[in-house]
């Protein structure tokens, strides 16, 4: 909503406060004024100026040279290139040292060899937007009316010496979409009072019941119709004033008749739509839901198709306008009208919101009726119109209304303690204080000992419960005197759960080991969503996605984190890593809630360890990022149940990927990503990870306990064993874990050999034993039984003999 | 016999203070202490002495014997001092070198914000709640005191999936799940963080994901003036002591009163700027008294129960802070955007 600081003057006296402070005070009390647009800024020098003469410029076919008249001893040459001034115009003049906004500067000029002292001003030069502009005048220059005043200051003619305050309405103040609204809310701030607009309506002997018939099929959409007929109107302009409060406010002048329906509608927030009478082709007026397929062209002169959720006025038969929308082109109002039948009424929110929305066309009529008007202003707003149509389109206005009304109007009437009211806001308010401020706001009240009953003004529709009078209270005592405490009651434990903790203590120990943590997308596309999937759900598809590369939630991160590393491998940033944890998205039929899964992810590409001026410089491969993941297990006490098994997976080398277990149960999987994709992705050699990051956080963990430091040494037997190229180590491991029994208390491989020296099919794989009793000193002989027992074990179990 | 003993010290103590190295050094004791050194002949020709003579030969011979030992471990002790300092000058090292660089990663910017957030209401006594991201239309509008053909549902046009489900367009309803639980027992004191999603353009202020941060707390006797001061404490701690708050009136369907929190500006100290926009202030959260209705739906009596809320995003907070100038940054995951949040903040 744009209001004019000079137009609110009309309603409340403002003397003493800027425009500034007023700004402030509004922002203060409950609505943001977004902006303070003085009009006239950075214009100088403009006036208004006569055209005594105009003629062909000599030299050129599209300028004119004209003599004006500015009020000055003897007129002035100006050569104007708009194709409308003409002799006997009044117009405005920028003379030679005035400045235009864009700090352009009149100065003396010879255009094609003829003196121009000065320049005569479309109204886009003085600074207006071209759609606020009226038609005749928007491809050229302004034209004044006959009785302005030659060499007087053309801006403040305009109402531009004026200031536009810019509020940004929050739903509930839609009673701030008219002047009038502002206005009770500007006097509540400044305890001031309202003047209302003026009505007076001289009553004609003939009716308008003898012109016109009202019915109303759709009562529930449209409780309230009032009609009033205007006999022999002049259509004309409408006064400079009024076409340049409707410019202020963003409106284009039309007419007389138009401007005054758009301008009772900026003054009392209630839209109005006036009818050519002549031309509605009958003499009735039937409210009512259109038929299926109907069709209708409205003023914008587009057919529209209407269905049975569209309310229509129809001159029953035909519609002749989308109710609260926008008039029919059928019985517009044009140079040639001459009876006028005004409507003023009260339409759903709902049934203007339809249509509103099913033809694009949202209009300031139906923005006010979607967010609801006044039921107390449909009338007056029309006795208001009427009563201007009278005075400036010399209208005679017929005796009464014509009136469908099953609308019942009750204000809301809410009571409140004033313990409650100190009680939720913290203060200790007096009762004088509480009623200061409802009489401010112009509320009824009354006050029977510590209960206040308050009678809201229908203008103020949101206003229903206790809480809402509270924010009254608020906002108009200042939430600045409000004090500043802490919350006394019952006293809790803040804290992290145990996952929030664990979750936590992931994302230090990977960023520890050198990742970054990154933040991706949730939304993707089909064709990346079941990439790197860990198991084959279903994936969710947006009923209305925004675009097709963001259509669907992922099942995956992996697919994100690559698109990562491609972004900075572009930018020549190719060696590091980066992790996130997030949720991934399963569809679950028959619940209705999709499943949600907590998934961690890794991918880490180029060279990983380096030392440049030593000349280290180490590539990433499959072992880095499993020592992080085995680390990142060992942090949080879940490594025993972690098993790794080679796996195959597509868009993974097939060489090169496992599946990661816990107690079994595949939870993820890590390796390098296959050549085809990080080719596509132009990566370098790139090893990712992904796994439910839920499972391993909710895995048991045996409490920390501690264990004795061994009193006794322990003895280490080391064996290098050549076995079957394809035995894992993992599985060698686990038989010598096995056949050690309780005194191997580690194993390790510390040594692998696969090169040409071996038999073909073969390779050597040494690991260190270690023994130990917690008992007593081991003897050779003791860890030599053992021992023996562990090399027939992989002979027999895995085909592994001593290296001899 | 006195006479040479007394030209040997000399002699003997000039050649160590000659010897330049502890091999000379060694040379020079092997020579004159030795079995066939000049000394051990002396003492050989004591026989031929008096009696008398005898133990006054026998001291002085001790004496320079004494002598020359002192002196030879003086200078053994200065020789091997220079040997290892010229050992140690020779493993002289660039000590402006680099060195070896150790792997550090760090959290994301928006996570920063989020667990410092935490942190402080955890200590004042909150706990962290999350909930799902795909939200039924109940949790995440009609609990909320917005029904279904409620205008203010145009305020954040949404993602649905189904007419039923959507993905959540502010961390509320985690706040409605919560106070659900609770089953109209207080008090609840829950801070919910999460990521959000609404209809937008990506744009450098809009981003269709983006990250929300929501108290709540609910018991008998919570007053507006409980959210002022719980506001006041949150702003000094994340944008410094010296800033101030105020309270603006403001709507939001489930609150009632509610208010927009600014911060005085930084940048001009509130004399306004470009930052600001000229008012001397920063909008940076929405909060007010949670809604009847709101407490109703979940199952609370709101006689006896009053409660505050507040929202603010992460990603404005961020960009207020370290003057990030556009939101696109935190889901590029740029590197060199990345690692300029991997230090630790004062
Ligand atoms: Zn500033």
């Amino acid at each position: 909503m744009f209001v004019s600081y000079k137009w609110l003057q009309d309603y409340v006296d403002l003397s003493g406060i800027t425009p500034e402070e007023l700004a402030e005070k509004i922002t203060k009390s409950g609505i943001e004024v977004e902006g303070v647009e003085t009009l006239n800024e950075g214009i100088k020098g403009v006036v208004i100026g006569y055209v005594v003469q105009r003629e062909q410029h000599p030299n050129a076919d599209k300028l004119n040279k004209c003599l004006v008249d500015v009020g000055e001893e003897a007129p002035i040459q100006i050569i104007c290139g708009a194709p409308n001034v003409a002799q006997g115009q009044k117009v405005a003049v920028a003379k030679v040292g005035a400045v235009l906004p864009g700090n352009f500067k009149i100065k003396r000029a010879k255009l094609r060899g003829e003196e121009s002292n000065g320049m005569i001003c479309s109204l886009q030069e003085l600074g207006m937007e071209g759609k606020i502009v009226p038609k005749e005048y928007a491809e050229g220059i302004f034209v004044f009316p006959g009785d302005a005043e030659v060499g007087t200051d053309a801006i403040g003619a305009l109402n531009r010496d004026d200031s536009i305050l810019e509020l940004g309405l929050t739903p509930n103040r839609s009673d701030c979409l008219s002047m009038l609204g502002v206005a009770y809310e500007v006097a509540a701030i400044l305890g001031r009072e309202v003047k209302l607009p003026e009505v007076r309506l001289e009553s004609s002997s003939e009716m308008a019941s003898d012109y016109i018939d009202i019915k109303v099929e759709a009562k529930e959409d449209n409780p309230l119709y009032v009609a009033k007929v205007i006999r022999n109107v002049k259509i004309a302009p409408s006064p400079l004033w009024m076409q340049t409060r409707l410019m202020a406010a963003g409106i284009r002048p039309h007419n007389n008749v138009v401007d005054i329906t758009n301008y009772i509608l900026l003054e009392y927030g209630q839209p109005l739509h006036a009818f050519d009478y002549d031309r509605l082709g009958s003499k009735e007026i039937v409210v009512r839901r259109a038929t299926e397929g109907e069709t209708m062209v409205t003023l914008d002169d587009v057919k529209r198709t209407l269905s049975a959720d569209h309310l229509v006025i129809s001159n029953g038969k035909e519609p002749v306008a989308l109710a609260g929308v926008m008039g029919g082109a059928n019985s517009e109002v044009s140079s040639e009208t001459t009876t006028v039948l005004l409507e003023s009424a009260y339409f759903s929110g709902a049934a203007v919101r339809k249509a509103s929305k099913d033809h694009g066309l949202r209009s300031e009529a139906s923005a006010r009726f979607e967010k609801g008007v006044d039921p107390n202003r449909v009338r007056v707003s029309g006795d208001r119109a009427a009563y201007l149509m009278a005075k400036y389109a010399d209208g005679e206005v017929l005796g009464g209304s014509v009136e469908a009304d099953t609308l019942t109007v009750e204000p809301a009437v809410v009571s409140i303690t004033l313990e409650k009211i100190n009680r939720v806001l913290g203060t200790e308010l007096s009762m004088n204080v509480i009623e200061d401020i409802f009489s401010r706001l112009q509320f009824d009240t009354n006050t029977e000992e510590d209960t206040i009953t308050v009678t809201v003004p229908t203008r103020r529709g949101d206003i229903r419960i206790e809480e809402d009078l509270i924010e009254e209270v608020a906002r108009l005592y200042g939430y600045d005197n409000i004090p500043k405490t802490l919350p006394e009651g019952s006293s809790t434990p803040g804290h992290l759960t145990g996952y929030q903790q664990k979750r936590r203590v992931v994302r230090h120990f990977l960023e520890g080991a050198g990742l970054y943590q990154a933040v991706t997308y949730s939304l993707t596309s089909e064709e990346r969503v079941a990439q790197y999937a860990l198991e084959n759900g279903e994936a969710i598809r947006l009923a209305m996605p925004m675009s097709e590369d963001r259509s669907m939630l992922r099942l995956s991160i992996v697919p994100q984190l690559l698109e990562v590393l491609k972004y900075n491998s572009a930018r020549q940033n190719e060696n590091f890593g980066v992790y996130e944890t997030g949720a991934v998205f399963l569809a679950n039929k028959g619940v209705e809630l999709p499943e949600e899964r907590e998934h961690l992810a890794a991918a880490i590409t180029g060279v990983w360890h380096s030392h440049s001026w030593q000349g280290e410089k180490k590539p990433v491969d499959f072992y880095v990022l499993k020592g992080i993941l085995e680390g990142l297990f060992n942090k949080l006490g879940v490594s025993s149940q972690i098993n790794y098994v080679q796996a195959k997976m597509d868009g993974m080398h097939p060489g090169r990927t496992a599946e990661i277990l816990l107690n079994g149960a595949k939870i993820g999987f890590v390796g390098q990503v296959h050549p085809t994709v990080q080719k596509n992705f132009d990566l370098k050699d790139t090893f990712v990870f992904e796994l439910s990051l839920k499972a391993v956080l909710e895995a048991s963990v045996e409490p920390l306990h501690y264990n004795a430091i061994p009193r006794f040494p322990s003895i280490t037997r080391d064996i290098a064993l050549v076995a079957e190229k394809e035995t894992a180590s993992g599985q060698l491991k686990e038989i010598i874990a096995e056949a050690g029994g309780k005194l191997l208390k580690d194993v390790q491989v510390f040594d692998l050999y696969e090169g040409d020296r071996m038999e073909a099919g073969k390779k050597s794989i040494a690991f260190s034993l270690k023994y130990e009793d917690p008992e007593k000193t081991l003897t050779d002989e003791e860890v030599t039984k053992v021992h023996e027992k562990v090399l027939e074990a992989l002979k027999e179990k895995a085909r592994a003999v001593l290296r001899g | 016999m006195q006479e040479r003993l007394q030209e040997l010290q000399t002699e003997v103590l000039q050649k160590i203070e000659q010897s330049e190295n502890l091999k000379e050094l060694n040379e020079v004791r092997v020579a004159y202490l030795g079995k066939k050194g000049p000394i051990t002949e002396v003492l050989r020709g004591m026989g031929k002495l008096s009696a008398e003579e005898r133990p006054k030969m026998g001291a002085l011979v001790n004496e320079v014997r004494e002598a020359i030992s002192v002196k030879l471990e003086e200078k053994q002790k200065e020789l091997e001092e220079a040997e290892v300092l010229e050992k140690l000058a020779s493993e002289t090292i660039d000590v402006t070198l680099p060195g070896r660089p150790v792997k550090a990663g760090s959290h994301h910017p928006l996570t920063k914000i989020i667990e410092e957030i935490e942190d402080l209401f955890i200590g004042m006594g909150y706990q962290v709640a999350e909930g799902p991201e795909v939200e039924k239309d109940y949790y995440n509008f009609e609990a909320l005191n917005l029904p279904k053909g409620h205008p203010a549902r145009d305020m954040q046009d949404s993602f649905y999936i189904s007419e039923e489900i959507l993905l959540r367009t502010h961390t509320s309803p985690v706040q409605a799940r919560t106070m659900e639980k609770h089953q109209g027992k207080g008090p609840v004191k829950i801070i919910c963080p999460g990521k959000v999603y609404r209809r937008d353009n990506d744009d450098a202020t809009h981003s269709h994901q983006f990250m929300q941060i929501e108290g709540l707390v609910i018991d008998e006797n919570i007053r507006m003036s409980d959210l002022k001061g719980t506001l006041e404490v949150f702003a000094k701690k994340i944008f410094g002591e010296d800033r101030e708050i105020r309270l603006r009136p403001s709507f939001f369907p489930f609150t009632e009163p509610s208010v927009e929190m600014d911060i005085s500006c930084k940048i001009c100290g509130g004399k306004g700027c470009s930052v600001c926009k000229g008012t001397g202030w920063i909008e940076i959260l929405g909060a007010g008294m949670v809604h009847p209705n709101v407490l109703e739906m979940a199952g609370f009596d709101s006689k006896k129960y009053t409660g505050f809320a507040f929202g603010m995003g992460p990603e404005r907070i961020a960009m207020l802070k370290y003057g990030i100038d556009d939101i696109r940054h935190f889901y590029t995951n740029d590197v060199r955007f990345l690692t300029q949040f991997s230090r630790h903040e004062e």
